[in-house]
This record gives C-alpha cells, structure tokens and sequence, in this order.
C-alpha cells in the first residue's frame, strides 16, 4: 500500500520526519518496504520572474533574462527556450543545482553562453520529474510557466508537491481496513497518541428527488451488499489541483472530477466505487446476477469478453453495464456530457472477483483491492465519503435516492450491529506472559477505535466495524502488545509447563545413520524435486504397462517438466549426473533419499522412501554394488544379487536386489544407447533401493558372541572353471560342500589360453570355523571341497 | 701360552675395526668360537700340569668374560650405527600424499536439518514427519485458513485432484499430531513443502521446519525464551531475538522473528541492509480455532507455534546465495559440506 506523507497528515498532525514515521509504523506491523522521496534529484530550483528578456548579442536562437528572486536576489540566465517572456514566473535551477534527466539527474552550474554569463537554468516539467496532474503546464514542451501569484524565491519542490515521500506499506491479509490512505492514519495517530480528524466533517446535504431506482442482488453469495446513490446536476470537468496530485502521487492519471472521485475515494477508504452515466441505465434499473451463456460485455477500456456463468456482472433493466468490482461498461461510462450520474458501491466476495479476473486475464485497481476483501462497513463510509466530496466540489448534489441491494432495510451503515467482546484484563495478560496496567490496554483500544468499557477486572470491548478480522481476547492481546510494544515481552523458558521426552525415535535415527553410512562411502547427498516430466519415462524406454508409469499428476504444474510425481527416483539421478557432466564434473557418486508417490485407493496416495544412487566417470558396476553392500553390513543385511534387466541399463551390467525373496532395488549401467541420446562421453551406473522394503529387515541391535578361542584358518583355492560359472555359483556350492566354512570369497579370476577356450581361473579364500584343531583340519576339508566342486562344476584344481 | 692381555687387546684393536655386525660376528668367533682362540687356550690345558690347571682355567675363563664384555660394548655400538642407517636409509617424503578412502557428504539442507533438530530434541521437542500430499483440511481449512484465503489459489497452490494438494507448509502436521496426541506436547515436523514459484528467488520446492507447544499456560514470552535459545545455538552464543506483529491465520497473536545479524552481529552490514536484523521465522500463540479444531480446549491449554525455512537458515549459516543451488547437485557445491 503506498501512503503520500502530506495525505497523512491532512489526518494526523505528524510532528515527527518521515524516516521516524517509519519506524513507528514498523514496531506497531507495518513494514515500510520503501521510502521514497518524490524531490530526489530536484534540488536548488527557485521560482524567479522574468523581468527583462533581450537577444544574444552573438546567438539568434538564445534570449538573455534578467531574474528577480525577490528577498533571493536576481540572477542573469541565458536560455534557448521560446516560451517565455517578460514577466513570467518560471522555476530555476540556481547554480550546483540537480535536477532530472532522462533515467538520472544532472547538475547545473554558472557558465558563459557564447560569452554570455548565465547563472543557472529555466526548468521543464521533465526536469523536475512531473507532469500535468502535478502541475498545470508540466508536459509542454518547454519551459514550467507558473501560476501569476507563485511566492518568488520559493523551492520549487514546494510548489509543485514534490516535497514529499511516499510510504510503500506492507499489509497483512487480515488488515484490509490499512488497503487505505484513511486505515493507515488511524494506525499512525493510534501509535502517535495523536487524534484522528474525520473524514466528511461537513457531512452531505442530499436533496428530494422523484428519481427511483431499484436494486436485485441475485447472487448474494457473490455480492453481500450493493449501495447505490443517484447524483443529480453533475457538471463534469477537470478536478481541482490537490485532487490531480494526490492521484498523481499514487500514480493515477485524472479523467474527470466524477471518475476521479470514485479512485479518490478507493485510495483514501479502500472501497472501489464505479460511476454510471444514468441516462444509459435502464429502466434505472440495477441487477446483480451471473453471466448466461455466451453472454457478452466489453468494458470501458474497448475490450470485449466472452463471459462465463461464474462471472458476475452489473447489469441495468436489459443487458450486462459492468464485469462485477473489476471494471465498468463501455456501454455506460462517464461522459464529458454526463448530466446525472448512480455512484456504485458493493461487496463483492474476494474469490469470485479474484477467479474472473484470472480467467477473462482482466485485472483492475478494483479487482485487486477486492481480492484483499472488503467489510460491509466499508461500502457505507465510501458512497459517504464521494457523495461529500461531490458536494464539496461542486460536481454534483446528492440526493435522498440511496437504494440497498440485499438488505431489507436502509439505515445508516445498513445497521450493522458492532462485535462486542467480553473478557478480562487478565486473560490479556495471560495471553502476553506479562502484564500491561489496564489503563494502558484501555487507552490502545480506543485509540484504536474500539469501545471499551472497564468493568474493573472485566472489560466489554466493542470491535469497530472496519476490524472485523478482530473475533476474541487473543486478538485484543495482539492489538495492545503492538502498541504497547514488543520490547516489553521478557523471555522466559516453558517455567511452568511440563517435562517432555524429545529426540529421535529409531527410525529417524535409522535414516540418519544410512545416510551417514553412504556419505562414508563417498557418495555426497542430492536433493531432487518431487516431481518431474513424464517424458522421463520415455527416456529410460518404460514400456506402456510399466507399474513406474501410474504415477500421480499435479493438476495445475508450471510446466509439463514438473508435472507427474516421482514414482522412481532415477530419472532425477540420472538428470542430475546430465548436469554434473555438462559442467565438467566427470566423475562423481550421489545419492538421493526421498519419497516416492504411489497411486492407491486411499484418499491420499503411498509415500514411500527409496534411495537412488549413481556412480560415473571413475568406478564401475562393482564400486556401485559396494554401496548396496556397506548398507547389507551396516544394518545386517544380506542382499543377493541376480542377473536382470531393465529397458535403460545394459543387458549384461544389470542385476536386481533381493533381500530373501523379495526384490528391493536394481542396478546396473546406464544403456549405452541411452547414453548416447543423451552424449553422455562416460559410463553410468544406476541403483535404487526400496529403502521402505530394506527397512523392515535391519538390524535393530547388535546381538554380541563371544569371541572364539582359536584363530580362523584361512586357506586359498583356486580352480579352473567354463566361462558360464558365476562367482555366486562357486561359493554356494562351496559353503554348501563344508559347514566348517564360513567364509568363501573370490578375490581374483584369471583366464588364460592356457587353461583351454572358454575356461577361466577363480581364487578363493575359504575361511574356517575356528576349533582346536585348526590348520589340520581344515587341511583335511581341502579335498573334499575340490571333490564337491568337481563333481557340481566340473572344476578342477588349478 | 700366549698372553690373556695380548690376546684381549689384540681382540678389541680388530674388533674395533669391524664396520657391520656380521663382520663383528666372525671376529667374534674368531676368538670364542669353537676354533677360535680362547678355545684354543682351553684345549691346551692337557699340556699343563695338574696343579697349574686351576689357575690357568680361572685366567682363561676371565679371558673369555672379559672378552665378551668387549664384543658385547662394541656390537651395541656397531648395531646403533647400523640402525641409524638404516633409519637414514628409509627416510620419506612426508609431504606425498597420504590415502584414505575418499568421503562423500550430506546435503546442505540435510545438515541444517538435522542441527536444528538435534537444538530442539535438547529441549525436549519429539519430531513428527506429516505426508508431503495433504488433504485440503490438514493443510487449510484446520489451520484457520478459510475456503475464500488467497493462499488457498490454484495460483499458489499445487493440486493433485479435489481436496488433495502438495503441502504448502510443514504446519499441516501440527494438526496429525494434535489429533493423534494430547497436551503437554513439543514437536517438530520438518518436511518438503510446495508453492507454485518458479523464478530466480524461489523455488516450487523447499524445506520447512515447524514447531509446535502446547501446555498449560504457556505464554508470549515463552515462545521468545525459546527462540532465544535456539538463536544462541544455531547461530552464536550472542544472537539475540526480535519479534514484531505479523500475521498467519493460524496463530493469534502472529509475529515475524528476527535474530541479530549472523554477519555483523547487530551492527548493520550489507547482508542486513544495515538495520542489524535478519527476518528468520514466522510464530505466534497457536489460534484457538486450530485448538479447537484437534479437539484440544483452548480454556485449559495454549500454545504457540513456530515454523522456519531451511534453505533460508542454511543460507544463512553458509553464505549460499541462490536457493536454486540446492537442487542442482553440482558436486563441486556439494564437496564444501563434507564433515
């Protein structure tokens, strides 16, 4: 909200700067966001008179004046202006003047003009940043020419009203009685202690009128309340200069003095206000209904629209002269003709407005002041507030034709009864932690405007019918800690409340553990979004029927990139090693632990955790499946892997995760025909984990064994094999020929021509159960072990 | 017979001239062996009389000690010198670099996530994780937000169908716990959240971290003592708290916290614009609709909840200047966060 300092003070009497201003306004909620001042770079301009204009000795198109700055002096200046004259009053900028140039400023200094001395400069509109509604004359195209009975020597900055600042306010939602120029001056005399002066202290002098109009609300969800009020005799015209200014000021161009009034009195009140030219309102008839189909209005600004039936609409006895609190009709604009005019002033709900004007993409100052919302109050203080203005102004008489939409009878302010609430000084206090002498709280509350009568430990409070945001004693806490200041809160720590068992539970402490487990093993964590295209699908070559492709859709995503949930996480990994890549990261191992989402028949869908994992650049498939396996022996898992294959990884780098018989993740290396798709110059390697599936089955504790008495024995071994016999096939059959192993791992294969085509050698360290015997006996297993693997794999002893 | 003190002298002039520990053996042996010298002497004992024997054995045999006194003094030196070159022998360079298996990290927002959590467990906060797809309910219309609220726009908002969106903030699971557990309760519930931003600022994803008490009598300057706290812990032991009045449908009173500039300390600098604060949170008493709502009776309890962005402390606690940074992987940003 942006807030003049000179409109303030019409309110207030503000005898503080402005700077201080805003730091009132900050402790009591209102943030100043900026604090402009509207004379930067105008400094050292004077109002001076022409009283003498001669031609350059030596230039044609320059003319040397003479300048009386009254109790200032006189000054000789040197122009090429064509516009003045002898006599007139013109701004100056003296010498170490500033003022403004297209997109800065400039300074101005005593020089010679072809050997003329000119001590300083005639000011334009322009150069001082203004225009029109400022000052009369502003936009022409030459030098300022100012009013006859201009006080000479002044600082232009005065005169022209840009001696001010302008104070962009942040507003809470719930405060839409500070969308105004009038809501904040009650704030600002409020934190001030300062009295708030009235808005219409002369009041309105309607007059009899045989006009009647009728008002039909149809829609009285849409439209709580519609006031309305016939003005006879309207004379339209240019509206006088403080109300140009302050429009200029909030930057608002003037139309006319009627128009003008209704985005007056929307800045000063909050209440948008739309005027009609009566004669085209028929049957002076007003309806507030929904559009039918293919209904159609075009507003005042010429565009037409196609209007659907959740768009509310103004219409007279026949057709449709206004989209509903975001703009009139061209059909029934002010004209420079208009004789009499209907002043409109209503509710209409903040969604209703707030959805046409998204969906027809046609946006006002009224449309956004009623996405903010407005009281019933407000329509009442508004037609109030325009109607003596009108009057004031002479641009038209109010008359005793004020007609109500949904309201059975009209009364001032439509009787709305005020909010009371009853409660106690205490309450107030126990909401704070401290407490705040009454005479305080009283004293903050009717300066605020709310009513307030002390009934010793009691207090009735009557809210003001602009603070409807206000229900019960929490509120009021808030409305006197904010002006009695936050400062006063002394902290305390839970003195009085009850001990509570905080920290992680174990599966919180699980997830931070597996994580811990994977950063030691040099994976570093990414965080990915949640959702992604479903192009991704597409990319790692999911068949139609692949249970990865039922994933949930956002209905409204910024884009179809962000528009299906993650039901895999790989696509995001291996986006993120695209990424890595590009930007010269050739070699690297991330992680993710996130939710993935799974449509069920639930209200809401599965959350489940997975880990996804890649390494590239320097590691292979087995520096991947080392991670799987730091996980197995870090929580007590044993994951067997199996051959497998997937559409996006190659068909002989692949396997999947069992955990018994339960499939728990995947991975292998990302399929070269994928990776060329994507130039990817390096392998990839891909794995995820169904961690929630992992979960279930690990260690939750430690369960210890004595330590054996004797040393393990350790033996090698080493067979030759076919090409086709897997490690996992070895060992099994190993551990399966022994129960005296424990142990059996491979730790080197070698093929040569010399063990024979299609024949290679494995090494394996067999470990054996320790016992008294030791090395003798496991010498005596040996062959047995050759014997088994003999016969089952027809290896033989290299 | 030749003289035992010839002899010792003659052994400790050669012995002293032995230039390893093996060539000091064989002059050793030389003398002691079983051909060596002193064996000699003793095995000429049959050649003297019976009544010499004695002491003739006695001189010998004080031959023999003395002479592995000898042996024994020089071999200690000869094995120093030989120790020190072989130390010499095996110096390295100490400055090649060593090995170790090479360590990832945890993100950003994980670490900040997890300090935070481990202030708040001190005091005895439990941490409650909701759904990151949420009904209407939990995330609206139960925290006081009503039907017509601007928050409550497509704009702001991601749906998945009616009555189910992404969770626009972490304070949806002050209701599921509300509704699960009675007074007194502490917790925190941080989580993914979800707004329909997507520019240089913002993210359409991000990380909030929500706390909520409630107790019997717990009051305003509650929530100020233990956001004291946790400004002490997070940032320095000096950080002080600010509150001021703000708004959120879901507290009464709402105020926006801010701590004491992390860069300056209160001071003002750049990171603060000069006014010597940093907006960090938003809080406030917890409304009594929301109470009512979970079916606590406001009339017995109170309570007041907090809710913070991650990203927003770890920048802080950082320096990260872009959030979008977070989200983008790049190892070289991730390695600055290894332990």
């Amino acid at each position: 909200m942006k807030v003049p300092f000179s409109w303030l003070k019409e309110y207030v009497d503000i005898e503080i700067s402005a700077e201080e201003l805003q730091e009132k306004l900050f402790s009591c909620g209102f943030e100043v966001e900026e604090l402009l001042y509207l004379g930067e770079n105008v400094e050292n301009v004077a109002v001076g008179r022409i009283t003498k204009c001669e031609k350059h000795p030596d230039a044609d198109r320059l003319t040397v004046c003479a300048v009386d700055f009254g109790a200032r002096g006189t000054r000789q200046i040197v122009t090429a202006a064509t516009n003045v004259f002898e006599g007139a009053i013109v701004p100056v900028a003296l010498d170490g003047a500033t003022v403004r140039e297209e997109g800065g400023s400039r300074k101005i200094k005593t020089g010679k003009l072809r050997g003329v001395l000119s001590e300083g400069m005639f000011c334009s509109g322009e150069e001082l940043g203004i225009n029109d509604d400022f000052y009369e004359g502003a936009e022409f195209d030459g030098i300022l020419i100012l009013d006859g009975d201009t006080p000479l020597g002044a600082d232009i900055r005065e005169v022209v009203g840009i001696d001010d600042y302008i104070f962009d306010i942040a507003v809470t939602a719930n405060r839409p009685d500070c969308q105004s120029v009038y809501g904040i001056a009650r704030e600002v005399a409020a934190v001030l202690k300062k009295p708030l002066k009235p808005l219409d202290e002369g009041g309105i002098h309607p007059v009899e009128t045989d006009v009647r109009f009728s008002v039909e609300v149809k829609d009285t969800k849409r439209c709580p309340l519609y006031v309305g009020s016939y003005v006879k005799d309207v004379k339209i015209a240019k509206s006088p200069r403080l109300l140009r200014r302050r429009l200029a000021l909030m930057g608002l161009r003037s139309v006319n003095n009627i128009v003008d009034i209704t985005n007056y009195v929307l800045l000063e009140v909050g209440q948008p206000m739309h005027a009609f030219d009566r004669k085209f309102l028929h049957g002076d008839k007003i309806v507030v209904r929904c559009a039918g189909e293919e209904e159609k209005i075009t507003t005042l600004d010429g565009k037409e629209f196609a209007l659907h039936p959740d768009n509310l609409l103004i219409c007279d006895g026949e057709r449709p002269v206004a989209l509903a609190g975001i703009m009139g009709g061209l059909n029934s604009e002010i004209r420079e003709d208009t004789s009499e005019v209907f002043l409109e002033a209503a509710v209409f709900a903040r969604d209703s407005v707030r959805k046409t004007s998204r969906s027809l993409g046609q946006r006002s100052d009224s449309s956004a002041r009623f996405e903010k919302g407005v009281y019933e109050i407000f329509p009442w203080m508004a037609m109030t507030h325009a109607l003596a203005l009108m009057e004031r102004l002479g641009c038209g008489t109010p008359t005793s034709c004020t007609v109500v939409g949904n309201l059975s009878s009209v009364s001032e302010y439509g009787g709305i009864t005020p909010k009371e609430i009853a409660t106690t000084y205490e309450k107030i206090d126990a909401v704070l932690g401290i407490h705040v002498p009454k005479e305080e709280v009283n004293g903050i509350l009717r300066r605020l405007g709310f009513g307030v009568t002390d009934r010793g430990e009691e207090l009735l409070v009557t809210v003001p019918l602009w603070r409807d945001d206000v229900e019960g004693f929490p509120d009021l806490a808030e409305e006197v800690i904010r002006m009695y200041g936050y400062g006063h809160i002394t902290p305390t720590f839970l003195e009085r409340a009850a001990v509570t068992h905080g920290g992680l539970n174990l599966a919180q402490k699980t997830e931070r553990h597996f994580k811990e487990v994977l950063a030691r093993e040099g994976y570093f964590e990414a965080y990915g979004y949640s959702f992604y295209s479903p192009k991704d699908f597409d990319l790692l070559r999911l068949p139609a029927d692949d249970p990865a492709r039922n994933c949930i859709r956002v209905a409204n995503p910024i884009g179809e990139d962000l528009s299906v949930m993650r039901t895999i996480l790989a696509p995001t990994m291996l986006a993120n090693v695209v990424r890595n890549v590009r930007r010269g990261n050739m070699s690297g191992r991330l992680f993710e632990y996130a939710n993935v989402f799974l449509p069920r028949e639930e209200v809401l869908p599965e959350e489940r955790k997975h880990v996804s994992l890649a390494v590239w650049g320097e590691g292979d498939f087995f520096d991947l499946k080392g991670a799987f396996e730091a996980i197995g022996e870090a929580f007590g898992l044993t994951f067997a892997f199996e051959r497998a294959e997937k559409p996006f990884l190659h068909p002989g780098v692949t396997a999947r995760v069992m955990l018994g018989e339960k499939e728990v993740g995947w991975l292998g290396e990302l399929h070269p025909g994928i990776a060329a798709e994507l130039t990817l110059d390096r392998k990839v390697f891909l794995g995820e984990l169904d961690y929630a599936a992992a979960e279930k089955k690990f260690r939750k504790t430690i369960s210890y064994q004595t330590v054996p008495a004797f040393p393990a024995v350790e033996r090698d071994l080493a067979v030759v094999v076919d090409e086709q016999v897997t490690c996992a096939q070895l060992t099994a059959c190993i551990l399966a020929s022994c129960k005296a192993v424990s142990k059996a791992e491979l730790f080197d294969v070698y093929r040569d021509a010399r063990l024979g085509a299609g024949k290679k050698s494995m090494a394996v360290r067999l470990t054996f159960v320790p016992d008294e015997k030791g090395a003798e006996r496991a010498d005596g297993y040996f062959q047995k072990i050759v014997d088994r693997l003999g016969r089952d794999l027809g290896a033989t002893l290299r | 017979m030749e003289d035992t003190e010839k002899i010792a002298v003659e052994a400790r002039e050669e012995a002293e001239k032995a230039e390893s520990s093996r060539a000091l053996y064989e002059i050793k042996m030389k003398f002691l062996g079983r051909t060596g010298k002193v064996t000699a002497l003793l095995k000429g004992m049959r050649d003297i009389a019976a009544e010499l024997r004695p002491a003739f054995g006695k001189k010998v045999n004080d031959l023999r000690e003395k002479l592995e006194g000898i042996f024994g003094e020089i071999e200690a030196r000869v094995k120093a010198k030989e120790m020190e070159k072989k130390l010499a022998s095996e110096k390295i360079d100490v400055t090649e670099p060593g090995r170790h298996t090479a360590q990832g990290a945890l993100h950003p927002i994980t670490r900040t996530r997890d300090e935070l959590i481990d202030v708040f467990a001190g005091m005895g906060f439990e941490i409650f994780e909701g759904p990151e797809i949420e009904t209407e309910y939990y995330n609206f219309t139960a925290l006081n937000t009503p039907a017509d609220h601007p928050a409550r726009d497509m704009q702001d908002t991601f749906y998945i169908g009616d009555g189910v969106l992404l969770r626009t903030q972490t304070s949806a699971g002050q209701i599921r716990l509300m509704e699960k557990k009675k007074p007194p309760i502490k917790m925190l519930s941080p989580g993914r959240v979800f707004r329909s931003d997507d520019d240089a600022t913002h993210s359409p994803m991000f990380h909030q971290m929500e706390g909520l008490v409630v107790d019997k009598t717990i009051t305003l300057c509650d929530l100020q003592g233990m956001l004291d706290e946790f400004a002490r812990k997070m940032f320095s032991s000096s950080a002080k708290t600010r509150l001021r009045p703000s708004y959120f449908p879901f507290t009464e009173p709402s105020v926006e916290v801010d701590v004491s500039c992390t860069a300056c300390g209160g001071k003002g600098c750049s990171l603060c614009k000069g006014t010597g604060w940093i907006e960090v949170l938003g809080a406030g008493m917890v409304n009594r609709h929301v109470l009512e709502n979970c079916g606590v009776d406001p009339d017995e309890y109170t309570g007041f909840a907090f809710g913070m962005g991650i990203e927003r402390i770890a920048m802080l606690k950082y320096g990260i200047r872009h959030i979008r940074s977070f989200f983008e992987n790049d190892t070289r940003f991730l390695q600055q966060f290894k332990d």
